[in-house]
């Protein structure tokens, strides 16, 4: 990135949540209006991304600056190769998000839409605050903004499951969220500064004890929302949530949060180079492919789906985390693909265990038998996006993989190498057994065909076909891959990849 | 010379008699008169505020013309302005909360609560304005006194309650006072300027270092620094809930104030910090102040007594900033006065509009509030996360320069206290959250029947709510401008 421009695009893109969240519960009375607001805010907020596109893929940084907010530290917001990466395929994925919620929660009747509506919408504003923070303090802020507003939703059926999911939630998040402050103190009191630079701003006048306590802390703050293990047993837990919630926050933008929070302070705060020096991407690395392989295994074992699914999702979260921890441009570049990537394939997955549950109120694997006779278009989505997380080609999956392996063999690291490869076999185990199950297990009962609401359909057919459409036109859809080629180069500029 | 630091105390003094006078014949009068005089005060804060910021310089006012060190001598500089204008704003706020039916159990609607409040008010600005020892320990009788009347207000155990903090309380005014007379008669004189010219010389007399140590644990008390907090649980959990915000919010500050002034005015701080060990003293005393509270607070059933010991803690946050010593920690610890004047009212007028339509004040029965009285819970939602430090509420922001500043000093246990209590704060706010808003209110009669309260008792909790996320985003103006200056006189 080399120049930046004023403009207030990026500043908007985080307001339009929040002005539809007071529309929301003004028109609380008529649901079809309320909806109506979260879509619209949901396009809004997407188009306005979009426009900032152009630029950015230029070089060109939008930026808005608001005001001092400590001595010396502004609140700002920037959007850089990163931030787009990550604003944009939350703020797609919330379109699609919010069409399919409206079919949900209409399908199961959930009580307190009005709640449920406008904390998605502040969880939107939220995340994208994030992606656009200029500095660590302003990221701090949506942050700690963002793990509030996830908890409405996570204890929403008010149920003691529900209650005690949000409890647990909590702890693990208010913890990561005083680790936080305590590395954003210290970082300002070594550095002085809080900006986002790429390839860090501590490397070569911090002692090496002093970057590892502070990558502890920033390991245990955002490794939290990231569900490195052993921090990452909220997250099965919050799975009693709404499934759209667990589609697009639990697998989409709270739990990317974390990684976009980790990518921001390895890469433009402690540096590579730092890390490097320090040894703490060992400690990284290691966590992250115990993560991988342990997180499988579990996966293997769940019979409810939507705790396979988060299982997977602790996996994959760990591909990217050690994706970063390897320090190469091209495991970089696969690790920030698959924050993308991962985001279209999961987001399918749990659309479609919703949309499972809407239709014929099953919630667990054993129960699934010949569901696909009588749901084909869904299953063969979770078919499609089950292949592409196991890392077959065409599907997008495969291609953040294959930059991943590619970066650890690089780098000679064999043993992260075979991680991803187990990791992919289990993959192909604990999902591809679900497909296999609902096409060809014989059932009790006959199947005969019929699909959930389309809006509850459509979404998914949608996020499915966009996993491949991304997959095999790579090239011809550039922004991703040059994106974090781009990242994971100006990161590296400064040595120590 | 200016006149402004005692027209801020003047119309405060003036309006407790007149409400007393017209509200006797007149009973809505007092409330009016009591508006009208908060509202001149604060007027003549914020312009002295205005004027201190916008010359850098302090006013001085030499009563009845006499200087000092003969007469007695008012001081707004930026310390004192800034507290000023927190006291007469929450004060303000107090004022125009409804002395509804419930709330106090007292005679004539109300009239004596105005004339206390308005004589508490005048007491504390007093003790922020003035430039003298002696002078500064009769507006603390002033403040304190009234007081001790307004938390009797309470009902038969806020009777006990106040007997209690009047024996303490008095006992800590004596202490004050013998260290003044110590300082007095080691110096001869007890205007502050001129006692800071003079002291030096007499830094190593065991006179001035007992003289240190009285006048340290007298505001201790006041301050209910742990453990000589005491009598604040019983005092501020019985009290009507308007009398208890104003305790909790400008109060028991006012004791802070004294100790930093003390400590940067009459005395160098080299003095409390290297020669004698106060501010050693007054970390450990503050840090285990956080813990206890908090513990205490997770404890508590009631909701008025949880906020009470919450305070117990949060006094911790101000006690730590003085006692790090350093402009950070000081910055933080001055913040938070500000900060926490907002977030306790407004936590006590919203247990005031609680008790006011339901008449419950223990939390397990607050189940489905969150459903009948929305925006009150929404403004006590905003202020307990304040309290918990998420950003970008204001307790936020003293947390962070408060960890900034033991960062700083490299005192790693006390970042640790710091960060522990966001925690321990999430442990008993959360609770309440989830009962309001994730409970059903079946088999509650008090609740199911609950509404929002009317406008007089939602206006003053929303202004307070609002201010709190306002306080947060501006707080980078009020530390440049209002509190680096005064951090500055640590290292001059």
């Amino acid at each position: 990135m080399t120049e930046t421009y004023s403009s207030l695009t990026p500043l908007l893109a985080v307001m339009v949540p929040l002005a539809a969240v007071v529309l929301i519960i003004v028109s609380r009375q008529r649901p079809n209006l309320r909806e109506s607001w979260t879509i619209m805010a949901a396009l809004a907020q997407f188009a306005l991304v979009a426009s900032m596109m152009p630029s950015v893929l230029d070089g060109r940084s939008p930026e808005t600056t608001l005001f001092t907010i400590s001595p010396g530290i502004a609140l700002a917001l920037r959007v850089d190769w990163l931030g787009i990466m990550f604003g944009a395929s939350a703020s797609f994925l919330w379109i699609l998000t919010s069409v399919y919620s409206i079919g949900y929660v209409r399908g199961v009747s959930e009580h307190k839409q009005t709640r449920y509506f406008g904390s998605f919408a502040v969880c939107l504003a939220a995340t994208m605050g994030i992606a656009f923070s200029a500095n660590l303090f302003t990221l701090v802020i949506f942050y700690e903004i963002l793990s509030v507003a996830t908890y409405p939703l996570v204890v929403h059926k008010e149920t003691p499951e529900a209650v005690a999911g949000g409890r647990k939630y909590l702890v693990y998040a208010l913890s990561a969220g005083v680790t936080l402050l305590l590395a954003l103190a210290l970082t300002y009191y070594e550095s002085g500064s809080v900006e986002f630079v790429p390839g860090g701003i501590l490397a070569g006048d911090v002692s090496n004890n002093t970057i590892l306590m502070l990558f502890g802390l920033f390991l245990v703050s955002f490794g939290v929302k990231s569900a490195v293990m052993p921090l990452h047993s909220w997250l099965p837990t919050a799975m009693v949530a709404p499934t759209p919630v667990s589609a697009l926050l639990h697998a989409v933008a709270v739990v990317k949060a974390g990684i976009f929070g980790l990518a921001r302070a390895i890469g433009f705060i402690i540096g590579p180079l730092a890390m490097h020096q320090s040894g703490a991407m060992d400690i990284l690395a290691g966590l992250a492919a115990a993560t991988i392989v342990i997180a499988s295994l579990i996966a293997l074992r769940q019979d409810n789906l939507k705790a396979r699914l988060a299982y997977s999702t602790v996996g994959h979260l760990s591909y990217i985390v050690l994706g970063m921890s390897i320090l190469s441009v091209d495991a970089w570049t696969g690790g920030l693909m698959h924050m993308v990537n991962h985001a279209v394939m999961k987001i399918t997955l749990f659309f479609c265990a919703g949309a499972i549950y809407v239709k014929v109120h099953l919630q667990n694997v054993s129960d699934l038998n010949g569901i696909g006779r009588q749901m084909p278009l869904t299953m063969g989505a979770f078919a499609v996006a089950s292949l592409g997380l196991a890392g077959f080609p065409p599907i997008v999956g495969f291609i953040s993989k294959w930059f991943l392996v590619s970066g650890t063999l690089e780098t000679g690291q064999w043993v992260f190498a075979g991680a991803f490869l187990i990791s992919g076999l289990l993959n192909a185990g604990y999902l591809f057994s679900i497909v296999v199950r609902a096409f060809f297990a014989p059932s009790d009962k006959p199947m005969k065909f019929a699909e959930a609401s389309p809006l509850l359909v459509v979404p998914l057919i949608i996020t499915a076909v966009l996993s491949v459409v991304l997959g095999l036109f790579q090239h011809q859809v550039p922004y991703f891959y040059q994106l974090a080629s781009w990242v994971a180069t100006s990161i590296g500029s400064g040595g120590g990849m | 010379m200016s006149n402004l630091p005692v027209l801020i105390i003047m119309p405060l003094l003036l309006a407790s008699f007149l409400a007393v006078l017209f509200g006797i014949w007149w009973p809505g009068w007092a409330r009016f008169i009591s508006i009208i005089g908060t509202g001149m005060a604060l007027v003549a804060s914020i312009v002295g505020l205005s004027k201190v910021l916008s010359t850098g310089e302090a006013l001085h006012h030499y009563m009845g013309g006499w200087p000092p060190p003969i007469g007695v001598e008012y001081v707004l500089d930026h310390l004192s302005a800034f507290m000023v204008v927190i006291i007469n704003l929450i004060g303000l706020i107090a004022v125009v909360y409804p002395p509804a039916p419930g709330l106090y159990e007292v005679p004539r609607k109300g009239i004596p609560t105005y004339a206390l409040i308005l004589l508490l008010l005048g007491g504390l600005n007093g003790t922020v304005l003035v430039g003298d020892l002696f002078t500064l320990y009769v507006f603390l009788a002033i403040y304190s006194v009234a007081t001790y009347g307004l938390v009797s207000l309470g009902g038969d155990r806020a009777m006990v309650a106040s007997l209690r903090y009047l024996i303490l309380g008095t006992i800590a005014g004596g202490f004050y006072f013998l260290g003044v007379g110590f300082i007095y008669f080691t110096v001869g004189t007890l205007n502050m300027a001129d006692a800071a010219n003079l002291l030096p010389a007499f830094y190593d007399s065991p006179t001035i270092m007992a003289a240190v140590a009285l006048i340290v644990v007298g505001m201790g008390v006041k301050l209910a620094l742990f453990p000589l907090h005491v009598w604040l649980p019983d005092a501020h959990s019985y009290a009507p809930p308007v009398v208890a915000a104003l305790l909790a919010a400008i109060q028991v500050k006012a004791a802070a104030y004294v100790i930093v002034r003390i400590m940067l005015t009459v005395f160098q701080p080299e003095y409390f910090t290297d020669t004698l060990p106060v501010t050693t003293v007054i970390v450990v005393a503050s840090a285990g102040g956080i813990v206890f509270g908090s513990v205490m607070a997770i404890a508590q059933s009631d909701f008025k007594r949880m906020l009470a010991y919450s305070t117990v803690a949060q006094i911790g946050f101000v006690g730590l900033g003085i006692g790090l010593a350093n402009p950070l920690a000081l910055v933080g610890g001055l913040l938070h006065i500000l900060n926490h004047a907002f977030m306790k009212s407004c936590l006590f007028l919203v247990a005031g509009g609680i008790k006011h339509q339901t008449g419950l004040q223990q939390i397990p029965r607050f189940a489905g509030l969150g459903r009948k009285m929305p925006l009150t819970m929404a403004c006590f939602t905003v202020a307990a996360l304040s309290m918990i430090g998420i950003p970008p509420t204001a307790g936020f922001f003293s947390k962070w320069y408060l960890v900034l500043g033991s960062i700083d000093a490299q005192n790693w246990a006390v970042v640790a206290v710091i960060l522990l209590s966001s925690l321990l704060s999430a442990v008993y706010f959360f609770r309440a959250i989830e009962k309001i808003y994730t409970k059903s209110s079946e088999g509650e009669p008090a609740v199911e029947q609950a509404n929002e309260p009317s406008a007089r008792i939602l206006m003053p909790i929303a202004l307070l709510a609002g201010g709190i996320i306002i306080l947060g985003l501006t707080n980078a103006f009020i530390v440049t401008q209002v509190l680096n200056p005064v951090a500055a006189l640590l290292s001059p």
